[in-house]
Order: structure tokens, then C-alpha cells, then sequence
């Protein structure tokens, strides 16, 4: 185990840049517009507007914007979506 | 068409013995299709932490549907996110398999609020397979709906749309319960 030097500064590490990071849901032509929705009130709390909301946006423009977060809570939110059979993926918010 | 019936938070469904016999064959066959490989049970790093050094993403497209890569655009980053999530994310899915198993062992079918969201999970993976094996798309389903009698994609399609309305009415059932 190294020992930091006292005076070293700490990296940037801002509020921004640790929440800079996106899950998205994409369309598919299996999973129901029901369970999609139920999904996201479910796994994310999202009252029902909000949920349909966002499923309408995967059926029809293909793709959502479902959580923002650190990169660790991304891989918590894909990793779930992946478990309910929902296709996602995670990237930087550039 | 099957009878639904909301027993309190629970749901009997009233299967006939070939449906039960059908949800039974399938249960087993997605342990067997996406249940841990040999190779990653006898490697004690991933029985102990999960971690799979080997897990690669599938040449079989309904595997990978079921096992997709988390990146869309760094395949490196996707490669380490498999080794660490897919053993747990398969663990997952054969649970939701052996608990729909579990109830349709049962006797008479009682989905619980506790059994729900594997019910909902194992249907939506059955789904997904049967997807991919018939390369459904958003446009093509019209056409599988009008496939002759012997065609043996007719009866694939004849039971992905069962699944399809047994997942519909359990959806419907479980957004209807308080929050």
C-alpha cells in the first residue's frame, strides 16, 4: 500500500463529472409498450406519466434517456434493465 | 383464451395441462440455454465473486439478446462489464425460471406479488428468444400471422403470441396494485 503525500491535491472529481454518465433503453420489437412502462415505474419509481413518457420515446423515436448518474450507479441501472429483458447500454453525457 | 382471476395482490391463472406441460418444457429449456456455463462453475474465482474471465458475448443472436453488451461503441469497456455482470445476470434469469417452475408445480397457478416479477421476467426472455429465432421485426409480424398451418415457424409464432397475451394480462394485473 502506497501513502499519499499530505499536500497531494485531489483529483477533479466534480459533482459534473461524476454524474456525466447515461443509461439508455432501446426499441425492440418483442418487449411489450405495457412492460416497458412497468419496468420503469418499478425499477426507477417514476410515477406513470413519466414511465409512459419515456417508453413512448423508445418506441418511437428508438431510444431513451432512462437514469443520469456515476458511472457505478449506470452499471447498477443497465445491469437491472438487462435482468427485466430490456435492451441498454451505458456511455459518457458528452 | 385463459381465465385470469385477481385473488386479493395474487393472480390464479387457470392453465390447461398442455399449457402447464408447454410453461414447464420452456422453464427448462431457458436453465439449460442461459443457465452458467461448465467451464464458469468449475472456475472458483467465479463461484466465489462471480466473475467470469471468460464470458464473451454470443454468436448466437438470442443469446445475445438475452446477454447484450452494455456499451454500444467501446467493445473494451463492454468485454470488463460481461466479466463482472454476466455470470450474476444469467444467475438471475435461470431464478426467475425455476420460481415460474416452482408455481406451475404447484398444482393450480397462483402468481404471488413476490413471484410476479419473475413470471414477468421469465415470459419476456421466452419472448425474446422465440424473437430472435423468427427474426420478428416491428414490420414482419403481419406476415408470420398469415403463415400456412405447416409451416414450422407458424407454430413458433402461434406460441410466441400466447406468451405474449399471458404477459399482457400479468403486466396489466401487477400495474393495477397500489405502489
Amino acid at each position: 500500500m502506497s501513502v499519499a503525500p499530505a499536500e497531494v491535491v485531489r483529483p477533479e472529481t466534480s459533482e459534473v463529472t461524476e454524474r456525466a454518465w447515461i443509461t439508455i433503453v432501446w426499441n425492440d420489437p418483442v418487449n411489450l409498450m405495457s412492460y416497458v412502462t412497468f419496468v420503469f415505474m418499478e425499477y426507477f419509481r417514476y410515477d406513470r406519466a413519466k414511465a409512459e413518457r419515456l417508453m413512448l420515446d423508445v418506441h418511437e423515436k428508438g431510444r431513451a434517456l432512462v437514469s443520469t448518474g456515476t458511472r457505478e450507479e449506470m452499471e447498477r441501472d443497465v445491469t437491472a434493465m438487462h435482468g427485466y429483458g430490456l435492451w441498454a447500454t451505458m456511455q459518457k453525457d458528452d | 383464451m385463459v381465465d385470469f382471476r385477481a385473488q386479493g395482490d395474487d393472480l390464479a391463472i387457470d392453465l390447461n395441462e398442455l399449457e402447464v406441460q408447454m410453461l414447464l418444457s420452456l422453464t427448462r429449456q431457458m436453465v439449460d440455454f442461459v443457465g452458467p456455463t461448465d467451464r464458469a462453475g468449475d472456475d472458483p474465482l467465479v463461484a466465489m465473486i462471480g466473475i467470469d474471465p471468460d464470458a464473451a458475448p454470443s454468436d448466437d443472436p438470442a443469446l445475445l439478446r438475452l446477454l447484450p453488451d452494455a456499451f454500444m461503441d467501446d467493445d473494451e469497456a463492454a468485454a470488463e462489464f460481461r466479466r463482472f455482470t454476466e455470470r450474476e445476470l444469467r444467475d438471475g434469469k435461470v431464478r426467475n425460471a425455476v420460481a415460474v417452475r416452482s408455481d406451475l408445480e404447484a398444482g393450480h397457478v397462483v402468481v404471488s406479488r413476490e413471484s410476479m416479477r419473475a413470471w414477468l421476467g421469465f415470459l419476456n426472455d421466452a419472448r425474446l428468444v422465440l424473437g430472435a429465432r423468427l427474426d420478428l421485426t416491428e414490420d414482419n409480424q403481419d406476415d408470420f400471422a398469415s403463415l400456412p398451418d405447416d409451416d414450422p415457424r407458424a407454430a413458433l409464432f402461434g406460441l410466441y403470441g400466447w406468451l405474449t397475451y399471458v404477459q399482457e394480462e400479468l403486466v396489466q394485473h401487477a400495474m393495477g396494485r397500489p405502489w
